[in-house]
C-alpha cells in the first residue's frame, strides 16, 4: 500500500474517530470497547477495525478474557493497538525528516545543544504565550493539556500529572535521545512559562511506548491552586 | 547465567574543576545516578573510588579527562539505562554544559566473559582500538553494537 492509499484509509470520519481513540490507548482495544467510546455499533466498529489493521494503521493481538483458561474458556478477543510505523503524506513532494536528520548530526557533533535548548524554549514560550491570550482565566492544567493535544503530544492525565502518549519526534529521539528530549522539554518547559503557568513544571521521566517528557504539578504548589 | 557480561567505559573532558560552581550541578548530581544505576536490573558492577562521588576523583590520563565504568548484564539493560533512565537522562541533556566535545570517541563497549571485572588499563586500551581501528568486536559503540562473542574469545582479556 502507498503512503497516501495508507492515509487514504483515515479519510471517513467514524473510522477516523476510532483511530484516534486506539491511538490514545496505553493497551490494545476490544471491539465492544472501542464502539462503546466512539458511540456505533459492535459490527460496525469490528468493521473499520479491520480496515485499519489490514493498512497497518492499528497492529492485531489476541487475548482471553481475565480468568478464563483452559478448553472452553472461548475465543480469544481480538485487541488493536497504534500501528508502529508512521506514515507521512506531503503533497508536493518534501522532505523534511531527511533535513532534520542532517541538522540533528549538526547539533550533535558540533555540541550546540545548549543553543539548540535555548531556541527551542522561546519558541516554546511563543507558542506558551499566544495559548494563554486565547484563555487568559483558563486554569494552568487544562490550557497546558489542550495544547499539548493540539501539538500531537496526545496528552493523557496520570494523577495530577500530564503523560504524553506520542513524541512528535520519534524517529529523531530514537537516533539521538540526549539531543531531542532535551529540546523537547526545552519546548515544553518555554510552553508552561509562555503560559505562566506557574502550577505545573516539566521534567524527563521516559516511560515505554511514550514521550519521555511528564508535565506535573510543580514542587511546593498544591493542586488547587 | 549469561556467559557474557557488557562493559562500558566513558571518559570526559570536564570544563572546570569539580569545586567550582560550574560543575556543581554535575557533583550534586552524581549519587543520585549512581543510586538509579544501582536500582537498575541489569547493573552487574560500576567503578568507584574513595575520593569523590561515583569515579569523579579518578583521573588516568591527566586531570581534565573524567572516567565512567560500569558492567552490564546486556546492551539493553545498559541502554535502557543510559537512555530512558529519567535522571540519567537529564543528565545527558546537560553534558554539554560540564564536558567539552570531544572529536575523538568518548564512549567504547566490549564483551567480557561473566565474572571478569575489567581495570582502568584494559578500559583504556579498548578505547584507543576503537579510536585507531573504529568499532569491532573488541571495541564498539551504541551506533555499531557487535553481537554476544558465540565462543570464548582467545587473548587477553
Amino acid at each position: 500500500m502507498s503512503e497516501i492509499s495508507v492515509v487514504a484509509v483515515l479519510d471517513d470520519p467514524v473510522r477516523r474517530r476510532l483511530y484516534e481513540y486506539v491511538a490514545q490507548q496505553p493497551h490494545g482495544v476490544s471491539r465492544n470497547e472501542a464502539a462503546q467510546a466512539v458511540g456505533i455499533q459492535r459490527t460496525l466498529a469490528a468493521f473499520h477495525l479491520d480496515r485499519l489493521a489490514e493498512a497497518g494503521l492499528v497492529s492485531v493481538s489476541f487475548r482471553r478474557p481475565e480468568g478464563r483458561t483452559g478448553p472452553g474458556a472461548g475465543r480469544p478477543a481480538k485487541l488493536y493497538q497504534r500501528g508502529a510505523t508512521e506514515h507521512q503524506v506531503s503533497v508536493p513532494p518534501r522532505d523534511y525528516r531527511r533535513a532534520a536528520e542532517l541538522l540533528a548530526e549538526v547539533v550533535d557533533v558540533t555540541g550546540a545543544e545548549p543553543q539548540l535548548q535555548r531556541s527551542a524554549r522561546s519558541k516554546g514560550a511563543a507558542a506558551g504565550r499566544t495559548a494563554r491570550r486565547q484563555a487568559p482565566g483558563e486554569a494552568d492544567d487544562e490550557l497546558v493539556e489542550r495544547e499539548l493535544g493540539a501539538q500531537g503530544y496526545q496528552p493523557y492525565r496520570d494523577g495530577a500529572s500530564i503523560r504524553l502518549r506520542n513524541c512528535p519526534f520519534h524517529v529523531l529521539a530514537d537516533r539521538y535521545p540526549p539531543l531531542i528530549c532535551g529540546m523537547n522539554l526545552a519546548l515544553l518547559d518555554g510552553l508552561l512559562a509562555g503560559a505562566a503557568a506557574t502550577t505545573l513544571e516539566a521534567g524527563l521521566d521516559p516511560r515505554p511506548g511514550d514521550c519521555c517528557v511528564v508535565v506535573r504539578v510543580a514542587a511546593g504548589t498544591s493542586k488547587t491552586n | 547465567m549469561a556467559r557474557y557480561h557488557l562493559a562500558q567505559l566513558n571518559v570526559g573532558l570536564v570544563r572546570a574543576p569539580t569545586d567550582s560552581p560550574e560543575l556543581a550541578d554535575f557533583m550534586a548530581g552524581i549519587e543520585p545516578v549512581n543510586a538509579a544505576a544501582d536500582a537498575t536490573p541489569g547493573l552487574v558492577w560500576r567503578l568507584q573510588d574513595g575520593d569523590g562521588p561515583g569515579a569523579t576523583a579518578l583521573r588516568p590520563r591527566g586531570p581534565e579527562l573524567m572516567v565512567n565504568m560500569s558492567v552490564w548484564e546486556s546492551l539493553e539493560t545498559l541502554r535502557d539505562f543510559v537512555y530512558r533512565n529519567g535522571p540519567h537522562l537529564d543528565f545527558m541533556r546537560r553534558r554539554r554544559e560540564w564536558f567539552h566535545r570531544m572529536a575523538q570517541q568518548h564512549l567504547v563497549l566490549w564483551w567480557v566473559p561473566a565474572g571478569h571485572i575489567p581495570d582502568l588499563d584494559e578500559a583504556l586500551s579498548r578505547l584507543d582500538e576503537l579510536r585507531s581501528d573504529g568499532p569491532s568486536a573488541r571495541a564498539f559503540t551504541f551506533q555499531d553494537p557487535y553481537p554476544v562473542p558465540a565462543e570464548p574469545t582467545a587473548g587477553r582479556f
